[in-house]
């Protein structure tokens, strides 16, 4: 990875080179530590757990750090059947977290209301919430939940970053 | 030049006096919302808490937000349609829900004592299985809330050796579906008990690590120690059941007073506690944990049919009425054709009447309220839910402790919120 | 059996209205035919063992009247006798004395009859609903309810307020569009300017 340690070249013929490196290093450190929230709800909390322990360890992709806070998390990880009761509280913490936000919506439940065709479940949690990812299973397998987490960071991998910023503009890094 | 002022510092004795005097300083009790989403509250559980500080003074627990309506489902759908539902009642222990479902079903039906002995001893296997899991995961979180994360690990690994007998038996890790009505899914495969007794093994020295880790640990008794009494009285007034009914010293276990299965003939004893408090309730699961243990090595050596069931015990009830004819018959012969058919588009027919049967759970005592009006599905099925009833104490326990005491109380309790709110 | 003389003691006490015992499948039940009496009835079962309250069911009979039946499942901690009462209830009058004074357990089993079927019970001291939330307009578990429910207001309970931090630089503004155009990176909040260029503002502090 190239390194640039000053600003003052010539952004007329370098400038894009080095915005898309940077993008890429900070994307690099981005999906690299992604902190799910995990919104566990019900059974797919258990498996959630189960992915967070020893033998499945999401820990390899930087995500152990469990953030039960809503403002220090990056992914909120829906495990479980979302009740309508549910559904108030949920939205609430979803508009706590800061941004760039993710969701992924684990298992049948959560991404259409599962085999719970009934009065009091909401038919997919992204009636509430946009979703990234949709694992299926009920439960879904641990390694079904890693392989959401690393779709979730191919798409941060290929999220712009300091483009059209206010950082950006300051430093004249997108004038051509 | 500098002048000399006497400062005083009353002791807290006399500020405590001085504060008591003046009447009209009225501290406002604090209302604080645990809410839904807490790391603490082992699943989605709000308890609205009144505080005086650091002093809980009124608590009011409030479920429901994991209600998914099972009980009207059940009344839209056969008896064996219902059974992944029970899987996702305690999802801590699911085989044990298949087998109090199947076994409330069957004693509608008249046939719960006359299971084929092979089914017996694979159900009570799968039933102490779960208990272990259960209690495992219950021990975990609880010691992890506390502050004691190694034993959550711990006990993770070893719930994940009891995933894979699942898995072998039924085919999934967590939502096993494994009993059917009148027997099973399907025999254990041939190494199963072999893969069992290895299991026990490991399992024997890892119930030993968690026990030196915190049994006679000094912070996890001083943390656990005469908090959230319950007395005999109000341990059977409130209805609780299970650990919690025994850690205050109650003598009843389903399993003895009254045995179902082939608990009969084997040998284990009942734990129990003497005070009530949260550490006999966490010493009477440890305890469990052991006896099923024992239960498990006896199930091994006795199992009819042996582990790898050279004579062919058959593990499902004779009927043909009740359990699915095998494929052969059913493409060559008129009357299992007929048999098939009926058992997957109506159901198993059962009398009309009503039963209720009570399974001992690792959360308690999960009982199936089972109203038929004739036909294949139910009139009415209400699921008794042992930590629905073991959650209405809450109200009671909680004053009077303080709010760092709560996950204490509630791991202690031993509840999951798929049971309780169904 | 124990629990069929415990049976014929309570019919002994309470003569006509008790019906029964009926035994189906091994369990013992008496058919209560005045619900307003059903506290006495349990009161007095709890007086001769029967101690420990296992469950409260209700039965909606869609169709018949008396439409509703309540269910009551006891148990004698001491010997492990087990008895059914079954009390009907008509709809005009939906209302039938609690048990909380004889089982506190009973309290939570029949506020969750309360919410699911819409049978009150008189001397409740706190009959909320307990598995829908306060305001739901209707009792699912009754027969004339669909599986999949009737449209209603979503609760208020887990205040929907809008959270606070709005307007702030790193606030997600509301929008259906995906992550990337939804993040704000550092965007210049709307009241920046202004308090920049603020002619109240001398030195930084307000005149």
């Amino acid at each position: 990875m190239q390194t640039q340690t000053e600003y003052g070249y010539n952004s007329k013929v370098e400038g894009d080179v080095v915005l898309t490196t940077v993008d890429a290093a900070l994307a690099w450190f981005r999906k690299n530590s992604v902190w799910p929230m995990p919104m566990g709800l019900a059974c797919c909390a258990i498996e959630l757990m189960a992915v967070g322990a020893s033998r499945f360890d999401i820990s390899r992709f930087g995500s152990e750090v469990m953030r039960f806070s809503p403002r220090q998390a990056d992914c909120m990880i829906v495990a479980g059947t979302v009740t309508y009761k549910s559904a108030g509280f949920l939205k609430r913490i979803y508009d706590q977290m800061p941004e760039p936000k993710w969701v992924i919506a684990m298992g049948a439940c959560a991404s259409t209301g599962g085999m719970y065709r009934s009065y009091a479940v909401l038919q997919g949690v992204d009636k509430v919430v946009p979703v990234d990812v949709y694992i299926s299973g009920c439960p879904p397998r641990p390694e079904a939940v890693l392989d959401a987490l690393m779709k979730i960071q191919e798409k941060i991998g290929k999220q712009p970053i300091l483009q059209g910023t206010v950082a950006a503009k300051l430093l004249h890094l997108d004038e051509k | 030049m500098a002048t000399v002022q006497d400062i005083e510092i009353p002791d807290s004795a006399a500020r405590a006096a001085a504060i008591e005097e003046a009447q009209d300083i009225q501290g406002e009790k604090m209302v604080l919302n645990m809410g839904p989403s807490h790391p603490a509250t082992h699943g989605v559980l709000r308890i609205v808490l009144e505080l005086d500080g650091e002093v809980i003074t009124k608590a009011d627990p409030d479920v429901g937000y994991l209600h998914r309506g099972d009980e009207k489902i059940a009344e839209n759908m056969t008896y064996t349609q219902f059974i992944p539902y029970t899987d996702r009642l305690d999802y801590l222990a699911p085989l044990a829900n298949n087998v109090a479902y199947a076994l409330a079903v069957e004693k509608l039906l008249g046939i719960h004592d006359n299971l084929p002995p092979r089914c017996q001893y694979i159900r009570v296997m799968c039933a102490e299985l779960a208990r272990i899991s259960s209690h495992l995961l219950g021990l975990g979180a609880f010691a992890m809330d506390t502050g004691a994360v190694t034993v959550f690990l711990l006990t993770f690994t070893e719930r994940e050796k009891i995933y894979n007998l699942a898995e072998a038996a039924s085919g999934a890790r967590l939502t096993t579906s494994y009993t059917r009505i009148g027997g099973l899914m399907r025999d254990v495969p041939p190494n199963w008990c072999d893969m069992v007794r290895q299991f026990l093994k490991e399992f024997a020295v890892a119930l030993a690590e968690a026990h030196t880790l915190l049994t006679r640990n000094r912070i996890w008794v001083d943390r656990l120690r005469d908090l959230g009494v319950v007395s005999k009285e109000m341990a059977i007034d409130y209805g609780l059941s299970g650990p919690n009914l025994r850690g205050s010293g109650v003598n009843w276990d389903l399993r003895k007073n009254q045995p179902y299965l082939c608990y009969k003939d084997l040998d284990f004893d009942v734990a129990l506690g003497s005070v009530g408090d949260c550490y006999d309730r966490y010493l009477v699961r440890m305890e469990e944990m052991k006896q099923s243990m024992r239960i498990l090595e006896q199930c091994c050596n006795k199992i009819p049919g042996g582990a790898e069931n050279k004579s062919k015990e058959p593990v499902n009830v004779a009927d043909g009425k009740i359990t699915l004819p095998s494929k052969e018959k059913v493409l060559t012969s008129m009357e299992e054709l007929i048999h098939q058919f009926m058992l997957v588009t109506e159901g198993v027919n059962c009398p009309p009447g009503e039963v209720y049967f009570g399974h001992e759970n690792p959360k308690g005592e999960l009982g199936f309220y089972i109203n038929s009006k004739g036909g294949g599905t139910p009139y009415r099925l209400k699921i008794r839910a042992p930590s629905f009833i073991n959650l209405s104490i809450l109200g009671e326990l909680m004053p009077g402790a303080m709010i760092s005491d709560v996950p204490v109380i509630l791991g202690s309790l031993d509840f999951v919120m798929g049971e309780s709110d169904r | 059996m124990s629990a069929l003389e415990s049976a014929n003691k309570i019919k002994a006490k309470f003569g006509d209205i008790v019906a029964g015992p009926t035994e189906f499948r091994g369990e013992i039940s008496l058919k209560i035919s005045d619900a307003e009496k059903i506290f006495d009835v349990c009161r007095f079962a709890k007086s001769i063992g029967f101690d420990y309250l296992v469950d409260i069911s209700s039965i909606d009979n869609y169709g018949e009247d008396p439409r509703w039946t309540v269910v009551y499942h006891l148990r004698a901690i001491g010997n492990g006798e087990e008895i059914r009462f079954k009390t009907d209830v008509s709809e005009e009058k939906s209302e039938l004395p609690s048990v909380l004074p004889v089982w506190r357990t009973a309290n939570w089993h029949e506020r969750e009859i309360y919410d699911m079927m819409g049978i009150r019970f008189s001397g409740h001291p706190d009959l909320r609903r307990i598995l829908m939330w306060e305001g739901y307009p209707f009792h699912p578990l009754r027969k004339d309810f669909p599986l999949a429910g009737k449209p209603s207001d979503l609760p208020g309970v887990a205040f929907t307020q809008v959270t606070p931090m709005e307007g702030g630089p790193f606030v997600t503004l509301p929008s259906s569009s995906d992550s990337i155009a939804r993040e704000p990176r550092v965007r210049v909040p709307e009241n920046a300017e202004r308090a920049i260029s603020d002619k109240r503002l001398v030195d930084g502090k307000l005149k």
